[in-house]
């Protein structure tokens, strides 16, 4: 189990002052000077040193990040930080903690970010939902302000502004381009890349958008060194991470750990046990709703970590773990999943648009059994013409869920047509009647 | 994709007018960006406004809204729609619920609670109540998944629910008597039932405030706060947007 003194988020309950003196407590803004007066490059270099990738799930080296801005601005255009608040994925309740409970990691963090990458400007684009959160992080901007640790002409001599802006609920918005578009005042509807944001970003400008963990372990990250937080883990899969653990566990929580800790020790340890004891357990999603789930028989020895998950054909994701025990209604739980892909997508491209809506029916018969066992492979080949098919990912991660349903539980659907079938009695027509079938979606 | 239309012609009032202190918010949010990008403010003030009209945002609001900003209608009516935290049409007087129903919540129990609300609020959501003081909705993920089941009603959420909770909850907004926010069980926010495992001298090191005395937070808001208070409310004024915005330039 990670130490206590390697832990980055020391208030990640809510226990402690959350404001400025009680961060300071924790550690929080000592140093920050030094560490900006060792220089832009020293700080990506640490950073890239440091292994640390990116925590909203696509685990891009957050130091290989910074280093795309321009270095200097040749035309006039200021360059920005935004940081990806958004959180939204099913499962994923990580950035809700550090906003609400160590606001001053994130307000330090993105005072270093932004120097590092010669912006003068960040903004922080917290979710519609998350209104209390916002308001924590809002009062930590303006202590900092107050305590002249950013603004204008701050104490660590280097002009720095910070704005807290919010969306309304949509889970779009997490896409770093749709989350640039809200930002300027429209419909969160991605944008083609290329141009990269780096090139092209908010407003036009270079702009980097990180998530709200990576951008709050930076911070730490600096001051203890990079070597410090790359000895946590495997190669590859450094440092401390947060992970959720929701679902049928007996005692859910949100917990910060080493990277490549056991399945297995995390649930025991953390999570409390699954419900009703390890046999009792079906499957989990390791990473928010958009990762393929895995089976039990995989859970046993998988590795929490990027390569651990990937090794299972499944993703790390945000290390939102969501637990289902055999109680569940698997084909239920992921056409939830689809519901909540179609209720999100931004309506921009069609296979995306017109796609998970198709998958959410087909699954809601397949709950019942109502469907031709060939259907599962159509199924199976419409999840694979979304994906890839679409401006963002959102299209790849409606279709994950239901691969990875098909992957794992494909006898239980087919057990559940059989057994419909079987009931079918001769009046109940449709059965055998493609037409009614399309019909009854 | 979710479509969503705005209120039928008889909901809608005629016409909507700022309050000063809607005005000076806005005013703040615009400062935030750029010159020029007074766009960028479009959706916290869409969100004030909401606040300010009863819940909900009317035609004539987002008519307001645009000539503000200076933006096309189309504009804001797009956001507007395209956001579903903007209620389009009536809300319930004393709460409007927002049931989680997302897998999480779902594994851990939403669904009684969405037999709750069609019980006692309406059989569907999007209605209000006969009393007109509660109405009802099915949300997407509301990011409090290891608290699951959980509502969020105005500002607060209340996690953690079972029937008989969320029952007590819904009394409590009914008598005007408002519950405490968060967990409904014996339990400290995000930390597992039973008391943190980790971190258990308060995060401190070298004090011992062990995890049976939780340290009330300084900067505390256990209390909810009725609607109209706004989000916002500690937001001073904000500092100077950055001097220079390509586009301006032509440099695009």
């Amino acid at each position: 189990m990670l130490d206590d003194k390697d832990r980055i988020f020391r208030n990640l309950y809510g226990l402690d002052d959350w404001g400025l003196d009680g961060a300071r407590r924790r550690g929080a803004w000592d140093g920050t000077k030094t560490i900006i007066e060792k220089g832009r490059d020293w700080i990506i270099n640490e950073m890239k040193a440091s292994g640390l990738r990116g925590r909203g799930g696509a685990g891009f080296p957050t130091g290989m990040k910074w280093s795309f801005m321009p270095k200097e601005s040749t035309d006039g255009r200021p360059s920005y930080l935004v940081v990806n608040a958004d959180e939204s994925e099913p499962g994923t309740c990580k950035d809700r903690e550090i906003m609400r409970h160590d606001p001053h990691l994130l307000v330090e963090g993105c005072l270093l970010a932004s120097f590092a990458m010669g912006a003068h400007a960040c903004y922080i684009y917290v979710r519609g939902e998350f209104i209390r959160e916002r308001e924590h992080l809002q009062a930590a901007v303006d202590q900092a302000y107050e305590a002249k640790l950013i603004g204008k002409d701050n104490v660590h001599g280097w002009p720095f502004d910070l704005y807290v802006a919010h969306g309304a609920g949509a889970y779009i918005c997490g896409e770093e381009t749709a989350l640039l578009e809200s930002l300027e005042g429209k419909k969160g509807q991605p944008r083609l890349k290329p141009p990269f944001p780096a090139n092209v970003g908010l407003f036009g400008c270079p702009t980097t958008v990180n998530n709200v963990e990576s951008i709050a372990v930076a911070p730490d990250i600096l001051r203890r060194g990079a070597a410090w937080f790359a000895s946590i883990g495997r190669p590859n899969n450094v440092g401390t991470k947060l992970y959720g653990i929701s679902g049928h566990v007996n005692t859910p929580c949100v917990v910060e750990e080493a990277m490549g800790i056991p399945f297995r020790e995390l649930i025991d340890k953390h999570g409390g046990g699954i419900r009703g004891g390890w046999d009792n357990l079906l499957a989990i999603i390791p990473g928010g709703a958009s990762c393929p789930l895995i089976p039990a028989h995989d859970c046993a020895d998988l590795i929490m970590d990027f390569d651990g998950t990937r090794a299972v054909k499944s993703s790390f994701g945000t290390a939102g773990v969501i637990v289902m025990d055999k109680s569940t209604d698997v084909i239920a739980a992921i056409a939830r999943i689809s519901y909540f892909f179609k209720h999100e997508s931004c309506g921009q491209c069609t296979p995306c648009r017109e796609g998970t809506g198709w998958m959410w029916r087909v699954l809601t018969r397949m709950i019942e059994g109502r469907a031709h066992k060939r259907e599962i492979d159509i199924l199976l080949d419409v999840t694979t013409r979304v994906e890839g098919h679409t401006i963002c990912a959102l299209g790849d991660a409606a279709a994950w869920p239901v691969q990875g349903l098909i992957r794992a539980f494909r006898p239980e659907i087919e057990r559940r047509i059989d057994e419909f079938t079987r009931k079918a009695t001769l009046d109940d027509q449709g059965i055998l009647d493609p037409a009614h079938m399309i019909a009854a979606e | 994709m979710s479509v969503r239309r705005l209120a039928p012609k008889e909901l809608q009032p005629a016409s909507f007018a700022f309050r000063e202190e809607t005005l000076a918010f806005a005013k703040q949010q615009i400062a935030k960006y750029p010159e020029g990008r007074q766009a960028s403010a479009c959706i916290a003030i869409l969100w004030r406004v909401q606040e300010d009209n009863e819940g909900w945002v009317s035609e004539a609001a987002i008519r307001a809204v645009a000539d503000l900003l200076d933006m096309p209608y189309i504009r804001v009516l797009e956001v507007v729609t395209f956001y579903t935290m903007f209620q389009l049409s009536p809300v319930g007087k004393k709460a409007h619920v927002q049931v989680c129903g997302t897998t999480p919540c779902m594994l851990r129990g939403a669904g009684d609670l969405i037999e709750v609300c069609k019980h006692r609020i309406h059989h569907e959501p999007g209605h209000v109540s006969e009393d007109g003081d509660f109405s009802w909705e099915e949300v997407e993920c509301l990011g409090a998944c290891v608290n699951a089941p959980m509502v969020m009603i105005w500002k607060d959420t209340y996690e953690d629910l079972t029937k008989d909770s969320f029952n007590k909850v819904l009394d409590g907004f009914a008598s005007g008597n408002l519950p405490k926010p968060g967990p409904q069980i014996d339990r400290h926010n995000a930390a597992p039932v039973g008391g943190p495992r980790v971190l258990t001298n308060g995060g401190q090191p070298g004090t011992a405030a062990g995890p049976s005395a939780p340290k009330e937070p300084v900067l505390a808001d256990a209390e909810p706060k009725k609607q109209t208070e706004a989000a916002n409310f500690q937001e001073r004024p904000a500092p100077k947007p950055p001097a220079d915005d390509a586009t301006k330039k032509g440099n695009m």
